[in-house]
């Protein structure tokens, strides 16, 4: 424990002493809030339009849903900047460490990998969350004109929190794979993107291969949770995919050590 | 305290290290000397348990580097090659980092950080961001993270590289005033550095060991028995046959031929052939300027051992 709080705090300190976390959590947020602005006005304008035209009619204006109209494709905006931003995030966590020769004072220390890997993984995960939570402020402000339900907003940023723990498990492992950083991030995002795009595929090819695709797909595991439906076999995909990414980080850092890289 | 047994390392089919084996008592200082690629980090990297053997056992205090390899990394200080600096931590969070990893006790970090940047001069550039420090000063961070768990085994991969001639010398001293409390390896291609450091030498070369010794028996059992450097003034053909002649000599070369002087070394297995040169020069009515033996240095014999290997390779 004593050894991954080391690391931890290691990690955390050094993206606090570097520009990079002011960079994207700086990004993220500006990108975050012009799109919930647009998001949101857009919305307010057609709340406007559907009352012109209740009161024209003479009818009782339509109960328009902030969650499913607002909030959901203002999650759905941020999964995608995060895939921009996250790689970002992971790409030095191993790679600096092989370039500039630390990994030798890391693996000759009494740490396993295993606590290796999660302060890292842990590291990167506090900077998200520490994304997500200046987003959280744009959302506290619909409070102040709607009612959106608590309940499925939660949902929907568990969702988000999870996805993105996916990709950064497995920039986790592509970080072990190279010591140079822009080719761990670019990779990270390429794979992450290709585990997007078997989703919007899976629509032009046969049925069954169809719901494979989807079934693999983040995406697709992601529109419950921002719809607000929490969903046990949502939950059990995302797990595994993290597991899976920090399974590889594992066996690549243990292979590496064999073959002397 | 460090036992290696025939230990073998291949990267694909490049062979780094071949059958090493050797051995260093608890409280000696043995310095690994070798050229360029012959093993030397590679050899070290096992140690550490960085890199596992291909064949072979190695135990560090007890341990097998590879099958209890946490109690190892617990009881070793390594600075590798490129010493292993965050560059963008200050000194004194480093090394509070390390301690932590290494192990420390919380109650004692405090002490031990401030005891080893004692040690190593570098308690004046506690607060400096490592990438602002001389190379020097990068170094001796580098050394005081080997030390600051205060290990029963130092492993030190060309300690003294990039430091300027006092720091050479401070380092050199920090590391034998280290001797006995700790047990040292030290490795290097620079030969003084062994003679004046270390009580024993392992000299590799092509991946195999093909000496150890204690420092000053290696110089007197090999590089072909003694020296001397003769100054007469006489033509060179003449004194050498003359000096050939000796039954002891084995080989005369000429040195300098100047107006004056001509200045020859004289090669001999195991004799003092002084008194025979001086005869045979005075016999001869040849002035005698000067007879000088020369030391047979660890330069000759790491020369003479690394050489004669390629030789027999080829
Ligand atoms: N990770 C690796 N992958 C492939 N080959 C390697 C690797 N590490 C070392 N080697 C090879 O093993 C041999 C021994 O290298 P090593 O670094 O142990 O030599 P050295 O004695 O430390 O040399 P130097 O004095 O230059 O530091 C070299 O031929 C080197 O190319
Ligand atoms: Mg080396």
């Amino acid at each position: 424990m004593r050894n991954f709080t080391a690391i931890y705090q290691r990690e955390i300190k050094s993206y606090f002493s570097s520009p990079i976390a002011y960079v994207v959590i700086g990004l993220f947020l500006a990108l975050s809030g012009l799109f919930f602005y647009l998001i949101v006005s857009n919305f307010v304008q057609m709340c406007m339009r559907y009352d012109m035209q209740a009161q024209y009619y003479q009818m009782a204006p339509p109960k328009l849903n902030v969650n499913m109209m607002a909030i959901r494709p203002i999650l759905h905006n941020m999964s995608l900047f995060a895939l921009f931003f996250l790689p970002l995030v992971t790409m030095r966590l191993y790679s600096d460490e092989k370039r500039s020769g630390t990994i030798e004072l890391l693996m000759t220390s009494p740490v396993t990998n295993l606590q290796a890997i999660l302060g890292k993984f842990m590291a990167a995960a506090a900077l998200f969350l520490v994304m997500l939570a200046g987003t959280f402020l744009f959302i506290i402000f619909l409070f102040f004109y709607g009612k959106p339900e608590v309940g499925p907003i939660l949902t929907g940023y568990l969702g988000l929190f999870l996805l993105g723990l996916s990709y950064i498990s497995f920039g986790v492992f592509f970080s072990t794979l190279t010591d140079n950083q822009i080719i761990a991030a670019v990779s990270t995002f390429v794979f992450i993107l290709f585990f997007w795009a078997i989703g919007w595929v899976s629509g032009f090819v046969s049925q069954s291969l169809g719901e494979l695709f989807s079934h693999f797909s983040l995406i697709e595991h992601f529109d419950d949770f921002a719809k607000g439906v929490l969903d046990t076999k949502h939950l059990i995909y995302y797990l595994s995919f993290i597991f899976m990414g920090l399974f590889l980080s594992f066996v690549s850092i243990e292979s590496a050590r064999w073959r002397g890289r | 305290m460090i036992d290696v047994q025939q230990v073998s390392r291949y990267f694909g089919d490049v062979i780094a290290v071949r059958d090493v084996s050797f051995h260093v008592e608890k409280g000696e200082i043995v310095g690994f000397l070798g050229p360029n690629a012959a093993g030397k980090t590679t050899t070290m990297r096992i140690l550490t348990t960085y890199l596992p053997a291909t064949s072979g056992t190695a135990k560090v205090a007890g341990f097998d580097v590879h099958e209890n390899s946490m109690q190892v990394r617990r009881r070793i200080g390594y600075l590798p090659e490129n010493p292993p600096l965050y560059q963008e931590m200050r000194v004194r969070d480093y090394l509070d980092f390390v301690a932590k990893i290494k192990g420390v006790a919380p109650v004692d970090r405090k002490k031990a950080i401030v005891d080893v940047m004692g040690k190593t001069a570098i308690d004046k550039v506690e607060n400096r961001v490592i990438k602002t420090l001389s190379k020097g000063f990068k170094q001796r961070v580098g050394i005081a993270q080997a030390l600051v768990h205060n290990p029963d085994v130092l492993i030190l991969d060309e300690p003294t590289v990039g430091l300027d001639p006092n720091q050479i010398i401070e380092v050199r001293e920090l590391i034998k005033s280290l001797a006995g409390n700790h047990t040292i390896i030290l490795s290097t291609h620079i030969l003084p550095e062994v003679s004046m450091t270390c009580q024993r030498v392992v000299i590799i070369n092509k991946g195999s060991i093909v000496a150890q010794d204690s420092t000053d028996s290696l110089t007197k059992k090999h590089a072909g028995g003694r020296r001397f450097t003769v100054c007469t003034d006489a033509p060179f053909e003449a004194v050498r046959e003359k000096l050939t002649a000796i039954p002891a000599v084995d080989r005369v070369e000429i040195n300098r031929e100047g107006h004056e002087y001509t200045t020859l070394v004289v090669e001999s297995k195991d004799h003092d052939v002084r008194p025979e040169i001086a005869r045979t020069i005075i016999e001869n009515h040849w002035p005698l300027y000067e007879i000088k033996s020369e030391g047979v240095s660890l330069e000759d014999v790491f020369l003479d051992l690394t050489t004669s290997e390629e030789g027999a390779a080829s």
